[in-house]
């Protein structure tokens, strides 16, 4: 992943430690300019210390993280960067200009006030103490905030996170207009519909560790899988030899396939043994091949259960 | 890191918003207002007043004086220590110094308006307790005893702000109002902040000369011909802590950084 004139920011082989935990796994991660790039994983993936290290928030244990061809930590680095993060409390008695008046005063050339205003969708509300405010609109602020250096990259922490169906369409405008003038946009986000909507790539990370990157189309492709589950008496190696690729696993008689070719696999299956039984195809749902996609090898009954629950919903 | 800010003149202008915007959100907080304000002029009002004009045996001045300079050093430690302390760990612990962090944001600038309201709140807490003074106690002092008392509670702040600097990157956002008056209040009362020093057991007076605000009670007494103690010896002992506590803030901020920059 050479850094080129359309890389705006970029981790090279970053882990991070937290003592025992391990929360990123030698990540490489581009982010070109004019798209929008959505990380995309469950909670605790990594997503939010990926972009604090991008932000020079989090130091790498070990790895590199390149903004504009620079550490992110100078501040004439961080001059061309806007990020929203998650904030459990932002002052709550200064109203919507003033906060975003100060922010305007720590860059050396800020968007226009107007301007941010009108980006962020706070017609009307400038005058407001942010305490004030209803969710979405508390969220539209820390986007303003964001957008106050007139930033080349955007860097935005789960921007849609606790909003209504509304606000969330609203603040996705706003970042894909923002796309459109060129700027480079990280988001962060545990919604497939988001990064659906909204991403130009997909960059799945789960366990500290990216799984799958591409295209929504790419990834959507990649990730419908179905479930296949039998009783039968081949070994897990035969199995496994009929599903080249697909992940198989066995939990007590049931063995279990996940793959994108059921079909196949399940007409295999039977010309070797005439005597499998139990035979179940579940799944084609998107969150069922999400989180199948972002399941570790030791699976929780708890993940196994979320899944039933969604697979049983989808089907 | 911050060179280039300096080297651009924008730092004046970026202290003036973040000092104008540290006024307005807490002006706009009557439950952090009203106690830091209040509490030194009711104490003053009820010891300056149950003690009367008088001059108790042993009292340099009458007490309605005297205790002008202990009740405003006692105001001026606590707006440090609460403006600094509980100020830096709570926005510290719900991330909004973090995203302050991640902005070009020059970390001077924070530090500075939050110790600018400090000293602003404490010069407003002299002022009231010498205008109560001047009307229910009947205090009488000539101008430049009075400026010169300001002045001192106000520039008597700094070893406090970086205290409460320590204490900000030091304790979490909810710990940090229970954990401050754990430091605050018994260090005013050894200080002889609450009664005079002269009244207190011989013990607390043998431990008052270790605790920072002893020394700016007595500069403070120092401008109204309440102490007769060298200036100098307690100002090189304020301007000690204010080294050994700004190292210790240093420590801490650095400490803070590095479990998330380690």
């Amino acid at each position: 992943m050479a850094m080129n004139d359309s890389t705006a920011a970029e981790l090279r082989g970053v882990t991070k430690r937290y003592g025992d935990v391990v929360a990123l796994r030698a990540i490489d991660l581009g982010i070109e300019r004019g798209k929008i790039t959505a990380l995309l994983g469950p909670n605790g993936a990594g997503k939010t210390t990926a972009v604090r290290i991008l932000l020079g928030l989090v130091s790498p244990t070990s790895g590199t993280a390149t903004v504009f061809g620079a550490d992110p930590r100078q501040t004439s680095t961080r001059a061309r960067i806007g990020a929203m993060l998650q904030v459990s409390k932002v002052p709550e008695t200064l109203r919507v200009r003033e906060h975003i008046e100060v922010f305007r005063s720590y860059y050396p050339a800020p968007m226009p006030y107007a301007a941010v205003i009108a980006a962020a969708g706070l017609d009307g509300l400038d005058k407001r103490l942010f305490g004030a405010l209803s969710g979405g609109q508390r969220q539209r602020v820390l986007f303003a905030l964001a957008l106050c250096g007139n930033p080349d990259l955007l860097m935005l922490d789960e921007p849609t996170a606790g909003l209504d169906v509304e606000s969330r369409r609203g603040l996705w405008a706003g970042i894909r207009r923002l796309a459109d003038d060129g700027r480079a946009v990280l988001l962060t986000t545990h919604y497939l519909d988001e990064a659906d909507a909204l991403a130009d790539r997909v960059v799945v990370i789960a366990r500290g560790e990216i799984v799958a990157e591409g295209t929504p189309s790419e990834i959507k492709s990649h990730v419908v899988r179905r479930r296949v589950r039998c009783v039968t008496g081949l070994s897990l190696d035969d199995v496994r030899a009929v599903a080249a690729g697909a992940s198989v696993r066995r939990d007590g008689d049931v063995t279990e396939v996940l793959t994108t070719k059921a079909e196949d696999i399940v007409r295999a299956l039977l010309v070797r043994d005439p005597t499998l039984a139990g035979l179940e195809v579940t799944g084609g749902g998107l969150e069922d091949a999400f989180l199948a996609l972002t399941r570790g090898e030791s699976d929780t009954v708890a993940a196994a259960s979320v899944e039933y629950a969604i697979a049983k919903a989808v089907a | 890191m911050s060179i280039p800010i300096f080297a651009s003149g924008r730092l004046p202008r970026i202290l003036a918003f973040e000092i104008k915007s540290e006024f307005l959100k807490v002006v706009r907080m009557p439950a952090y207002v009203i106690p830091v304000v209040a509490f030194p002029a009711l104490f003053y009002v009820v010891f300056g007043l149950a003690f009367g004009g008088g001059q108790p045996p042993g009292m340099p001045i009458t007490m309605a004086s005297y205790l002008i300079a202990t009740y405003g050093t006692f105001g001026v430690v606590g707006a440090a220590l609460f403006g600094l302390g509980v100020g830096v760990a709570t926005e510290r612990g719900q991330g909004w110094l973090t995203l302050k962090r991640a902005s070009p944001m020059p970390p001077l600038a924070y530090f500075a308006a939050k110790v600018a309201m400090s000293m602003l709140f404490g010069a407003a807490i002299a002022v009231v307790l010498l205008t109560l003074g001047a009307t229910v106690g009947k205090v009488s002092l000539p101008a430049a005893s009075w400026i010169a008392l300001v002045l001192t509670l106000v520039l008597g702040a700094a070893p406090f702000c970086a205290l409460g600097c320590a204490i900000g990157f030091l304790v979490g956002p909810n710990s940090a109002p229970p954990i401050t008056n754990l430091i605050y209040l018994p260090m005013a009362l050894g200080s002889g902040l609450w009664l005079p020093v002269e009244f207190l057991p011989s013990a607390i007076r043998a431990i008052a000369p270790a605790l920072p605000p002893y020394h700016l009670a007595r500069l403070a007494l120092g401008t109204i011909g309440a102490d007769q103690s060298a200036a100098l010896g307690h100002v090189a002992a304020l301007a000690g802590f204010t080294v050994l506590f700004l190292l210790l803030a240093v420590a801490a901020y650095r400490r803070d950084e590095g479990k998330t920059y380690g």
